[in-house]
């Protein structure tokens, strides 16, 4: 294990994601990237599914990136990265080839949630099925914001997406999140956790222990979009802590030991689970996104607010289940 | 004035940028900036971190914003546990 | 020239024979009828410890191409074989292997595209491929595809040509069926390959080699524009010009060390050859007998074996066929709604501005397997016949051994 990260020591590292992409002002994704990236243990190489961060980091000929790089497509983000790793391994096997000096390689994949929960689902499985030794980044905007808001399978019940409109007869998605954190400790997956940019030694810490770990490692991060969840770009941070805050987002780790999921639960959320007078109403973190806000205007509507109420408590007591609390 | 763009046959091989985006300044997108109250700052780098642009830094021992990249998104001012950030117009 | 040792081996095995001599860094691949031969035996290669390749089991085509590409923009040496259906699921990723300019080598085991499916025989899966900027290259025996698939990375990775190369062979006429087999000493494969070179670039960093590589970053697959995409296209656009030259260099290069010598087309009595049919792969060996009988009863007749299609050998065939008066294109793949199949688009596009120029008449044939036998060959050489004798080419699109 490498020495613990202190923000002290991490504002001294430099970003490995430069500034002068075009990201949106406010976007959560880039302050996850570098978030991740200052975590790295030194030898580093990217990839990058087609979608928000692939397309304002790259615009030809510019590049804000300062690892080596590669975006080739959408849905397969884990697989590009399984090819990476394999080509390391091979080359480190046989003594030769470029990439056989690198004695440990943090190897990274970022994706969204459409290229996560959905579209890449199956290249995911298979990478951790096969049990590559990498890190998977999943940003989870809850939509396909690159392609303009359209609701994925990680978009939450009753959210106004452009497919999935608050109309009159519907009020936004009619589905619940798809719960991909299970789907991945399922694979018994050697590490997996959840984080939010508003806990950033947290997220740096977590992204360490991810590339320390042997095979496969995921990364879930909330990621909030100022433009696709409707608030102000300054409440980003806001409204990514408020997602832990109501047990939304709730944040842990999950390590598989002797075969069994082992779940610990990080400690903004823990704080909640020791005191849960401190646990939000969900109605905090909806109020201030205007995806939400056909849930308050015209009218209230108590019936659907009660019912992501419900399912948040109803998740979180699994949760503290899960983690023996 | 508009630069020239090279020719296919002056282009690198393999599609590769050859351009940092440090040369491309976002600096103009936002209208307000963040500024410091270094006697209220705690030097918590809170602001380093959650900048979406990496334009705060604390090189000088002190936080600093890059206006060349700052969008003026006002993340910084709004979570600066000390209170020590607000945002004012560029210019 | 070295020993070379004589073995039976079906195309599949032979594919995976001289993969296993080439020992690359990673193979990717996914199990499809008729291709699986070829993943069967390179696993075993590797459960035996005979090659230091990273077998990547993926759990799709598009993984395959992915994993692929993901090791060879890496650096690595990377392998994989697929067919039909399998190749269409890839689709999207063969255009990113070859804009990318990875030199990956593929081997396709030719077989029809759904629907109905049908495991079988045709032309119609790589020819769907033929845009995507893949150098192709379409084996007669078993004994081409051994040699082309140790041919394929000198090509592939040329540095003035650096494209991902497909070896293409007919499904179980090739696959599966056992022919002798002049395989080289393992030596002589790693002599001739060498190590993969890489090109220089310079990169928003600075120089370094195009690859992977955390002390020489690079990025690669950026986002591209209308201000410069057109212009990466035209790099694609001069790299398949000079596969054209590079892949007869090769060819001596391979011929001084095995002694078997290829050509972009392989022609066969066409000195003096009044008809002539033109076509890919193993039909190509009934075509050679039906000449020569035909030849024995007195009739001018040649063919033209055309062993790479992607690049378009355009100034050879003009060269090759501009004194024939008749040419019968055999096209293993239908063009739904085109005025023929794709090899006869081309070559009559190629003779359109060009003074001497023969008839040319299409022949689609051998759709799913369909059986071509000697007596439907000499059916499209007496065609040919006929249109010569008549002078002028009525019907122009033939179905050659469908049932009417």
């Amino acid at each position: 294990m490498s020495k613990a990260i202190t923000l002290k020591e991490a504002v001294k590292k430099p970003d490995l994601l430069a500034s002068g992409h075009r990201l949106c002002a406010g976007c959560a994704e880039p302050i996850i990237a570098r978030l991740v990236l200052k975590a790295s243990r030194g030898a580093i190489i990217a990839t990058t599914a087609t979608g928000c961060l692939e397309v304002a980091t790259t615009i030809f000929p510019y590049s804000a990136w300062r690892i080596p790089w590669i975006h080739t497509a959408f849905e397969n983000a884990a697989a590009t990265a399984s090819g990476i790793e394999a080509a390391w391994r091979a080359m480190r096997r046989k003594g030769r080839g470029p990439l056989a000096r690198y004695e440990t390689l943090d190897i990274v994949a970022f994706a969204g949630d459409g290229g996560t929960y959905d579209i890449g689902l199956q290249a995911l499985s298979g990478a951790l099925e096969r049990g590559h030794d990498f890190t998977y980044v999943l940003l989870d905007n809850e939509a396909y914001m690159n392609t303009g808001i359209q609701r994925s399978g990680g978009t939450p019940y009753c959210a106004w997406t452009t497919t999935s409109p608050a109309g009159t007869v519907i009020p936004g998605k009619r589905e619940w999140k798809k719960p991909i954190d299970e789907i991945v400790i399922a694979h018994e997956t050697p590490y997996v956790a959840t984080v939010s940019p508003a806990y950033p030694l947290d997220l740096m810490q977590k992204a360490a222990r991810a590339f320390e770990t042997e095979g496969p490692a995921f990364i879930h991060a909330i990621s909030p979009c100022c433009r696709g969840w409707r608030f102000p770009s300054n409440k980003t941070i806001e409204v990514a802590r408020l997602a832990v805050e109501t047990c939304f987002f709730p944040l842990y780790e999950c390590r598989v030991e002797d075969g069994r999921p082992i779940y610990k639960l990080s400690p903004p959320s823990l704080a909640i689970a020791k005191r849960p007078e401190r646990k939000k109403p969900v109605e905090e973190y909806l109020r201030i996104q205007g995806r939400f806000r056909h849930l308050f205007r015209p009218e209230r509507r108590e019936g659907l607010i009660e019912r992501i109420q419900r399912w948040v408590d109803r998740r979180w007591e699994m949760l503290l289940e899960k983690a023996d609390l | 004035m508009k630069e020239a763009k090279p020719g296919w046959r002056e282009l690198p091989f393999g599609a590769v940028p050859y351009k940092s985006s440090l040369e491309y300044h976002t600096g103009d997108w936002g209208v307000e900036r963040p500024e410091f109250d270094l006697e209220k700052c705690t030097r918590c780098t809170l602001c380093h971190f959650y900048c979406p642009e990496g334009a705060i830094s604390f090189d000088a021992g002190h936080p600093e914003v890059d206006l060349r990249y700052c969008k003026g998104c006002g993340i910084c001012a709004n979570e600066c546990p000390a209170g020590a950030i607000r945002m004012v117009r560029k210019g | 020239m070295s020993r070379q040792r004589l073995l039976g081996l079906n195309g599949d095995e032979a594919a995976a024979y001289a993969i296993k001599q080439v020992n690359p860094d990673v193979v990717a691949a996914y199990p499809i009828t008729p291709q699986t031969i070829i993943v069967e035996r390179f696993s075993e290669y590797v459960a035996d410890g005979l090659v230091d390749t990273e077998f990547i089991a993926v759990e799709s085509e598009h993984s395959a191409m992915s994993c692929c590409i993901g090791a060879a923009a890496a650096g690595a040496r990377a392998f994989t074989a697929t067919a039909a259906n399998g190749l269409a699921l890839m689709w999207e990723m063969l255009y990113i292997a070859a804009s990318l300019r990875l030199p990956i080598v593929m081997a396709v085991v030719n077989r029809a595209m759904s629907a109905p499916i049908n495991i079988h025989n045709d032309h119609s899966d790589s020819m769907g491929a033929r845009d995507s900027g893949w150098i192709q290259i379409y084996c007669e025996n078993s004994q081409e595809v051994y040699d082309a698939c140790i041919e394929a990375w000198r090509i592939g990775e040329h540095l003035d040509v650096q494209l991902p190369v497909m070896v293409c062979l007919d499904g179980f006429t090739l696959s599966h069926t056992m022919e002798n087999v002049l395989t080289l000493s393992d030596e002589a494969v790693r002599d001739f390959i060498g190590e993969r070179p890489y090109i220089k670039v310079e990169g928003h960093l600075g120089e370094a080699e195009f690859r992977l590589d955390p002390e020489k970053p690079l990025t690669m697959g950026p986002l591209d524009l209308y201000d410069f995409y057109f212009e990466h296209k035209m790099h694609q656009v001069e790299a398949m010009k000079e596969a054209l030259k590079a892949v007869p260099e090769i060819d001596e290069e391979y011929a001084e060390i095995s002694g078997r010598e290829y050509r972009l087309l392989h022609p066969y009595m066409m000195e003096d050859a009044e008809v002539a049919l033109i076509g890919l792969g193993s039909t190509m060996g009934t075509v050679r007998y039906v000449v020569d009988r035909m030849r024995k009863r007195g009739l001018k007749v040649g063919m033209v074996r055309m062993r790479v299609f992607r690049p378009f050998p355009t100034e050879e065939l003009q060269k090759l066929l501009k004194d024939v008066e008749v040419v019968g294109v055999l096209d293993k793949a239908m063009s739904f709604g085109a005025p023929g199949g794709p090899l006869y688009e081309e070559l009559r596009t190629i003779f359109y501005d060009v003074d001497e120029n023969p008839l040319i008449v299409d022949y689609i044939y051998g759709l799913g397997g369909r059986d071509t036998p000697p007596h439907l060959i000499e059916e499209a050489y007496e065609g040919l016949l006929e249109v010569k004798r008549r002078g002028e080419a009525v019907e122009k699109l033939r179905f050659l051994g469908v049932r009417m």
